[in-house]
């Protein structure tokens, strides 16, 4: 598996919405890359075209050497809002996916309940979704996006609207379910810190700079820890970059 | 409990205004205030000679056929009209302006083309509540937060499971509530429709009661074409509308 950007620009008629240009990256099978940057760089811009919900202006995604043309389950995206179903109930939820392939009652729950049990969540199981905590509900979502065993998966600022606590737990957990699964992840992003702490390539947008975008190797060992130097330094470069840019 | 307290005390000063301004001050003419005593006595008589209950079963049955036929035309309507972009953007306005129409406008159309038949009311039924239905169906529809959609589709959904997965349990509260509204609407179009007829129901017991001058006959037809609106609105509609939003942890006890 290898996802392939090339060449990628997009462009909106409104000024709203952050254009990219010249996005060029290659994401390696199991491999989790984060991508930061401030805000209105178009880091979600780029989320959303590789997820196959917008289409680029110019230049190509392939998925092992095809080309994205639309949504798929190949391509399955964790919202920063949940996205959960409020007429189901937590299982229901993270059988959905499995629900539209076809897969049968048995594989549904067998599934389910694995992908439950690692996000830490199989005693919930009925719960509705509103008597749960925000931090259950992109639990909950983590393990409906884990079900859809996608080739790559795309998290969109996932965590970004819990409290501090519930997203740095979050994040530790997900670090180790990656290491359990050896995923693929396109992770965005607008903290650093938490791009540091999970990838293993970190691409950094600046838009409208000489280079568009810059890509750092974290290269430290797992399990990282934020107040090593190494970390320290890593991140201080990185805000340095983003920081030239937005000045 | 509460209510029923209220009802009586209405009832009871109902009943003194007419016995201070028709019996002790003579004000009023007898037969221009309807009294509850005199409202209770045409029911009885109505009652036991069979004329009420007959009244209500048609109308009711006029009412839930009408009514069914505007839900799957309004169902339709809305579907196609949320689905083609073209008759969103010029369907839909001729639409809500045919909605605004009250449904009595329906009348004289209606018996030009259908005469004074049973077809003719349920014209003016159907007239008088699928467009609401069809305009209530687009806007629930509009309002399934994209979100939901997103997520479905960048889980393989296609556009059949995107409308049976998420697109309709998404928008069932709103739906209902739709329909709800539409059934009101029915049920009023149905009295417009029946006024006019000669065919048993409310709308003509209503009329007849006008013709004999027997104002305590209309009071008690008013009165009945409320209670059967009322039980319809808080026995089928309300329990639905309260069960779906429980079930979202929508619903706030009020």
């Amino acid at each position: 598996m290898s996802l392939v950007i090339k060449n990628l620009c997009k462009h909106f008629d409104n000024s709203e919405n952050a254009t990219l240009n010249e996005i060029n990256l290659e994401v390696q099978s199991g491999e989790f890359v984060c991508i930061v940057g401030a805000s209105g760089c178009g880091k979600s811009t780029l989320l959303n075209l590789v997820a196959g919900l917008i289409t680029p202006t110019s230049g190509q995604i392939l998925l092992d050497g095809k080309e994205i043309t639309g949504p798929g389950a190949d391509r399955t995206v964790m919202f920063q809002e949940h996205g959960l179903y409020p007429w189901l109930n937590v299982i229901e939820n993270v059988k959905f996916g499995l629900k539209l392939a076809g897969a049968s009652k048995e594989e549904q729950e067998e599934k389910a309940m694995h992908y439950l049990e690692m996000v830490n969540l199989s005693e919930y199981r009925d719960y509705p979704i509103h008597q749960i905590s925000g931090g259950m509900r992109q639990r909950t979502a983590l393990a409906r996006a884990l079900t859809m065993d996608s080739a790559v998966l795309l998290m969109d600022e996932p965590f970004s609207a819990l409290d501090k606590q519930t997203s740095n737990r979050l994040r530790e957990e997900l670090q180790r379910i990656w290491m359990e699964t050896k995923r693929t992840i396109l992770f965005i992003t607008h903290s650093v810190e938490e791009a540091v702490y999970l990838g293993d390539r970190v691409v950094v947008l600046t838009p409208g700079s000489e280079k568009e975008m810059d890509i750092v190797e974290i290269g430290l060992e797992r399990p990282r820890h934020v107040y090593s130097p190494e970390f320290v330094e890593l991140r201080h470069r990185i805000l340095e970059e983003i920081r030239g840019e937005a000045i | 409990m509460g209510v029923i307290i209220f009802l009586c005390i209405l009832i009871a000063v109902w009943q003194g205004f007419y016995w201070v301004s028709v019996d002790l001050l003579a004000l009023c003419k007898p037969y221009s205030v309807p009294s509850p005593i005199g409202v209770g006595e045409r029911f009885i008589e109505l009652c036991s000679n069979g004329t009420l209950l007959e009244a209500t079963g048609n109308s009711l049955l006029r009412g839930i056929a009408g009514y069914l036929i505007a839900v799957v035309i309004g169902l339709i309507l809305g579907l196609v009209m949320n689905h083609f972009k073209y008759l969103q953007k010029n369907l839909k306005p001729v639409v809500l302006g045919v909605q605004t129409l009250p449904s009595v406008c329906w009348v004289p159309f209606s018996i030009l083309w259908f005469g004074l038949s049973t077809q003719a009311i349920l014209f003016v039924v159907v007239m008088g509540a699928a467009f609401s239905i069809a305009i209530a169906v687009d806007n629930a529809i509009k309002n399934v937060q994209p979100i939901y959609l997103k997520a479905a589709l960048t889980m393989g959904a296609g556009k059949r499971q995107l409308y049976w997965h998420v697109i309709l349990p998404a928008s069932l509260p709103e739906l209902v509530s739709g329909l709800k509204q539409g059934w009101s609407f029915a049920w009023r179009a149905l009295m417009a429709g029946e006024v006019m007829t000669t065919s048993i129901g409310l709308g003509q017991t209503l009329i007849m009661g006008r013709d004999l001058a027997d104002i305590n006959q209309v009071m008690l037809v008013m009165l009945v074409i409320v209670i059967v609106g009322i039980v319809i609105d808080k026995c089928i509609f309300s329990v639905i509308e309260k069960r779906l939003l429980t079930k979202r942890g929508l619903w706030t006890a009020q």
